[in-house]
């Protein structure tokens, strides 16, 4: 399921493919190790403090502020048509960094250091193939979540 | 430790060497490097090859230089760690010496960066980042300095224009390099014209790809004290990586690695930041070598800016940096560069660097760095 993850995806499998499953579902997982409770975002299945392999998702409020960005005018393959866009890194309010593109609701000059952000997940609705995303917004933006399910 | 010493040093023409195989550009800077060491191609007794695999057509490049420069059956390795290739190969060749298993070793840095179409460059481009969280939005190398750049202004007052003086300094001297690929220079109102990259970028911030080559022979003390006063000795390798993941490093305004090298590299050689006369430094884009003045310990960090603008890293000033064009003017051809930067350091030491020489230069180093930092090399030399 990690394929599902962006717009072009460079990685179709991982121990913590299920992100996009929650990504779909509306929810922005990061995950805790569930023997020293490390917490982080990107999630990542392996704990580098312990080195324990046993994880949990932990969903994240996405509510941060902008620590850095860049309008990219030169893309890569894949993202010629997107151009011009703004990626941000941005640092969550419940832990962890995140890098996405900077959505709708923020006009391109009013992006700055520090503002405070919302990151929405997304489907691209215009692929045919199930794609999600994320998109960094205005405090506020609201979007619709399906229940949370169970991993198993 | 015994000491290593490199006891010669070639360098070829950077440039679109649409003339060349990969293995033709080693050649020449290897015939140089021979010529310059005054030794038979049979003291060698391994070979480093610093490159990165996935630009070349020929699989396992080291083989190929090998075989043309006719070093078989000696032992040869590749080293790959990005950008910072070439100066892992000086790594390894000074550990291969140092630990007694060689005592002469080639180090060719070498790369051809124009075998790829258009497309398929563009497609290597967009993975230069962490695949599975950044890439898939689109990151691209200018792009991650450009976010450095951009939290370094807001910081500390970076001005656009400040990083502009890096890129003409560097054209001032690459004007000099016979070597360099850009052999003129620039103005700051040209460059402020140029067209956007990745804001704040535009393409005067960016070093331009290259073909190209370079070789250093290093050799164990003993061999390389009989080279009299030309010899450079190589006093501090220091090596330090920092998170692949931009995401998971302390701050985006300088490189932990490069800090963490520099003190290994420092005390390693017995010096401090202001005994290095003369440095090249790692500008793919002028933000870096802000950051490299100041990962140095050239500058406090944030004051690196204000150290370009104030001329403190021409000749003449604290340390001069990039006298050869640094990888904005002379070319990036990314295998090739750690050794091409170790090339300019050693002629320098040695005082034959004619037009742009450094008055006085005793101590110099290299800060090579490998991806966005993942990886840097710091290497000091000292004159004989």
């Amino acid at each position: 399921m990690f394929g599902w993850f962006g717009k072009v995806s460079f990685v179709p499998y991982s121990k913590v493919s299920d992100f996009a499953v929650h990504l779909k579902g509306g929810r922005l997982m990061g995950s805790e190790c569930s023997d020293c409770g490390f917490a982080t975002f990107p999630p990542r299945a392996d704990c580098p403090e312990c080195l324990s392999g046993r994880f949990t998702f932990r969903e994240s409020s996405g509510r941060g502020s902008i620590y850095t960005y860049s309008r990219i005018a030169a893309a890569p393959t894949g993202f010629e048509d997107e151009v011009p866009y703004t990626v941000a890194v941005v640092d969550l309010e419940d832990g962890g960094r995140l890098l996405g593109w900077i959505g709708e609701t923020i006009p391109e000059d009013e992006v700055e250091i520090g503002m405070e952000v919302q990151v929405v997940p997304r489907l691209f609705e215009e692929i045919e193939e199930i794609r999600v995303t994320y998109t960094i917004e205005r405090p506020g933006t609201t979007w619709g979540k399906a229940p949370a399910f169970d991993e198993g | 430790m015994p000491r290593v010493g490199v006891i010669g040093a070639g360098h070829g023409v950077f440039g679109r060497r649409s003339d060349a195989t990969v293995q033709e550009l080693a050649f020449e800077a290897f015939r140089l490097a021979i010529e310059d060491a005054g030794i038979e191609r049979d003291d060698i007794d391994a070979s480093v090859i610093g490159a990165v695999p996935e630009y070349h057509k020929q699989r396992s490049v080291a083989g190929v230089v090998q075989e043309y420069l006719g070093l078989t059956p000696a032992p040869t390795w590749l080293t790959e760690v990005a950008c910072a290739s070439g100066s892992a190969a000086i790594r390894t060749a000074y550990m291969a010496i140092s630990s007694g298993l060689h005592r002469v070793v080639a180090v060719i840095g070498c790369q051809k960066m124009t075998e790829l179409s258009t497309p398929e460059i563009l497609a290597l481009m967009g993975r230069v980042g962490e695949v599975q969280w950044e890439s898939v939005f689109g990151t691209t190398f200018p792009g991650y300095y450009a976010m450095f750049a951009t939290r370094h202004m807001h910081e500390f007052g970076t001005t656009r224009e400040q990083l502009f003086e890096v890129a003409i300094k560097n054209h001032h001297y690459g004007a000099k390099n016979p070597n360099a690929l850009f052999r003129k220079e620039i103005t700051m109102e040209k460059a402020m014209g140029s067209d956007p990259v990745a804001s704040p970028l535009c393409v005067y911030d960016c070093c331009a790809n290259a073909d190209g080559a370079a070789c250093l022979i290093l050799a164990a003390e003993e061999r390389a004290g009989e080279l009299g006063d030309r010899v450079v000795w190589l006093d501090g390798v220091g090596c330090a990586t920092s998170s692949m993941s931009v995401l998971r490093r302390p701050d985006l305004v300088g490189l932990p690695s490069a800090r963490a090298a520099a003190r290994t590299a420092y005390e390693m050689a017995g010096v401090s930041a202001g005994d290095v006369k003369v440095a090249d430094v790692h500008d793919c884009f002028t933000i870096a070598e802000i950051m490299a003045y100041e990962d140095l310990g050239f500058c406090p960090k944030g004051e690196g800016g204000r150290f370009i603008e104030d001329k403190r890293s021409y000749i003449g000033g604290d340390v001069a940096v990039n006298v050869d064009g640094g990888l904005k003017a002379k070319g990036h051809p990314i295998g090739a560069t750690g050794v091409s930067m170790a090339y300019e350091i050693v002629t320098q030491l040695r005082g034959e660097a004619e037009e742009r020489q450094v008055p006085g230069a005793d101590i110099g180093l290299t800060h090579n760095v490998g991806g966005i930092g993942q990886y840097t090399f710091v290497h000091v030399f000292r004159r004989g």
